[in-house]
This record gives structure tokens, sequence and C-alpha cells, in this order.
């Protein structure tokens, strides 16, 4: 796999590589490479199985880090190509000519995380959510527990003790 | 994002005002929300001022117990098991049913999202009297182990009337059944009342559905 990898950092400026496993190797390629490597895989070196597009929200960093994690089947080896994504402005080139599957991955992403991909199909639906009317749920700066405090009418909890001072103060109430 | 993806986001095409072409050629306006449902509300069932006949008719109420099958959350993999020869619902007078015409009891099982609690309304009110719901795990009771989910209701009787809730997390199918027997008792003493105050209450009901359910594009009651 390393001739292979040394082979596409001359075309592709692979600009990060982590050997996580055996089988799996991590690519931090720009933004603009992305869609040209993952072909490039796909068509002349057999990674023919897209197994799923993730994203993680670093708000420390301003980023979104988007995962194309793609599997080659005969090598049994794994490609995830990450690259990372503006997070005030976050527009990505959609890939959903690739592999159909990836038009429901970024019609997620584009719920849970405002990417927006322009020209995937359907990619304004609804996909969980229904009705959602506040910031994007999976960013980070979103509130989930306040939210549902807000929204969710919460039934009071017993009041609860910490379990060794509450014995020290039943067992030896002088001290 | 275009500007009129967002406008109609909400808005169900089916519901909206329209011409139609009859089979002669003869065009009319149709109003969906008007024309194909009721708005009237639901009405309370006053119980029998007669005792014994009311009792009779508890008892005979208690004997069918015909589940609608609506798994909505983890919980919906006990029902399976209440059927089969080692746990056998059925010598109970309980059996599964698959529309909600069909049937009486709505068991709740487990969490809800905001996306299902939307088909669980329009199942509970397409049912009919007497109808019972059972609150099946703790997600129903304070939201569980959801409780500060963004998706997920933390409790259940805000939205639909409740006669009986079993908790655990998840409760076994012997937990069911025995529910199910109180449900019974419950029944025969003319306590599961909980669809007449859902007509009772029914302003306070459909005000704490709308506040989560956002997109509201059906009626307010589905007869």
């Amino acid at each position: 796999m390393k001739d292979l990898i040394n082979k596409l950092s001359v075309g592709f400026e692979i600009t990060d590589v982590v050997y996580q496993r055996k089988d799996i190797t991590f690519l931090t390629v720009a933004k603009e490479k992305v869609i040209d490597l993952i072909t490039h895989l796909r068509d002349y070196e057999g990674f023919s199985h897209f197994v799923l597009l993730s994203c993680v929200d670093w708000i420390e960093d301003n980023i979104f880090q988007l995962t194309y994690f793609l599997n080659n089947p005969e090598k049994k080896h794994d490609f995830a190509i990450r690259t990372n994504i503006d997070r005030n402005n976050p527009v990505m080139t959609s890939a959903h000519h690739l592999w159909k599957q990836i038009a429901t991955y970024q019609r997620e992403l584009k719920e849970m995380y405002g990417i927006d991909f322009p020209g995937s199909p359907r990619l304004n639906e609804n996909f969980i959510l229904e009705g959602w009317d506040n910031i994007p749920p999976m960013r980070r700066d979103f509130d989930t527990k306040q939210y549902a405090k807000d929204t969710f009418f919460p039934r009071e909890r017993p009041q609860t003790n910490d379990p060794t001072e509450y014995m020290k103060s039943k067992l030896y109430p002088k001290e | 994002m275009s500007e009129e993806n967002n406008i109609n986001k909400f808005e169900n095409p089916y519901y909206k005002k329209r011409i139609v072409e009859g089979p002669d050629g003869e065009k009319f306006e149709v109003d969906p929300l008007k024309d194909y449902f009721c708005d009237e509300h639901p009405k309370v069932h006053k119980p029998s001022k007669i005792p014994v006949i009311e009792n009779f008719l508890n008892w005979a109420r208690a004997e069918s117990l015909w589940v609608l099958g609506f798994g909505t959350g983890c919980g919906s993999i006990e029902i399976p098991p209440l059927m089969t020869p080692r746990f056998d619902a059925f010598r109970f007078g309980v059996q599964a049913r698959p529309t909600p015409r069909q049937s009486n009891v709505f068991i709740i099982s487990g969490y809800l999202a905001i996306k299902t609690l939307k088909r669980v309304i329009r199942s509970y009110e397409q049912m009919q009297n007497p109808k019972y719901v059972i609150a099946l795990g703790s997600c129903t009771i304070n939201g569980g182990m959801y409780f500060d989910s963004y998706n997920t209701i933390n409790r259940l009787d805000y939205y639909i009337p409740v006669d009986i809730y079993i908790a655990g997390c998840m409760p076994r199918p012997e937990a069911l059944l025995a529910g199910f027997n109180k449900l019974k008792e419950l029944i025969k003493e003319g306590k599961a009342e909980k669809a007449n105050e859902y007509a009772e209450k029914f302003e306070w009901y459909k005000a704490n559905q709308k506040k989560i359910i956002k997109d509201w594009n059906m009626p307010d009651y589905n007869w």
C-alpha cells in the first residue's frame, strides 16, 4: 500500500497519512482534490465499495472534517479520505454520481450539520427531523439538553444524594 | 438552498385547495381538509346509569383486548414473544391486529421520536372507542436514557392519555402480561376512562402536540 500512496501523493497532494491499522489508512487531502481522488481510486485501484461518509465538528478549529470511507474487496484494504471544510461556509462538492447511496449520506449531513452539497438529489427534503427550525442538532454549539428542557415538558426527578456524604451523615451524624 | 424549497417545506400538497376534473369532464373545486375529513371533535361517552348494565359492559370490554401492531421503539421487540406458546397472551384474550380501526389497545413500546409521535396521534385518533393506551418502558414515563435528546419526547401523558404504565428498561413479556391483567382489573372497575379524558381536554392535548410537531400538515381530528 505504501507504493500506492507514494504514487497518489504526487498527483493528489496528500498532506497527511495515518497508518491506523494494518488494513486501514487515513489520507488527508485538500477539499478540491477529494472527488478526483475518490474517482481515481474507484476506477483504477479497485476501491469499488463505498462504506460510509461521516462528519466531525471541530468547533475549536472552526472546521468540519468529512471522511469518505472506501474499501478494496480484493486486497481487503480500507482507505479513509479526510478533508476539512470551513465551518462558517460549509459547502462541499457532491459525489452522488459515483455511488447512488452517497446522496442519502449527503441528505443526512445537510440536516444534521447544515453542510450544503449543491446538485445532490432531494437534498432539502426532510430526512429524520420534520419541521426543524433551530440550528442543525449535531453541531456542537447546539445545546441539546437545554432544548429538551424547554420543549418536552420534563418530569421532575427525585433528589439524589452523593452516596459517601449521605452515608456519613446517616451513620456518624456527630462528626 | 433556494427560497422556494424553504417556503413550501412544511406544506403537504395533498391538503391544498385544487380544481379536480370529474370523469365526465366537469370541473369542481376540492378543499381536502373540509371535504374529505370531518372536523367534529371527539365526544365523551358517558357510562350507563344502571350499574348492572355498566358492569356487564365493562366485563365484556375487559375480555376483548385487541392490540394494534405498531412498534414505536426498542420495546416492540418484546411484543412478538407474547404471541408464542411460551408466553401465550392469547389465553388472556389478547391478540394483535394490523390496523387502528380493528384494534382498541395501543402499546407505546419505548421511546417516541417526534416523527413517530405524529403517526401515533393519527393512529390513536383513528381507533374506535373503547380504547386504551399502555405505555411500556421508562422512556414513556420521563424520557428514560433519552431525556436530553433533541428528538424524543419526555412524558407521553402530555400528548395522548395513558391508562397504565409498565416500568422497566426493557420490561420482560411477563411484565407485559401483568400489565394486561392490571388493565383488565381497571376496566372492570370502570377506571380506564382515559379516552373520555382525551375528549374532555382535547384543546389542551392539541396545544401540546402542536407545540412540538412544528410541521402540522394534517387535520386536527382524523375521523
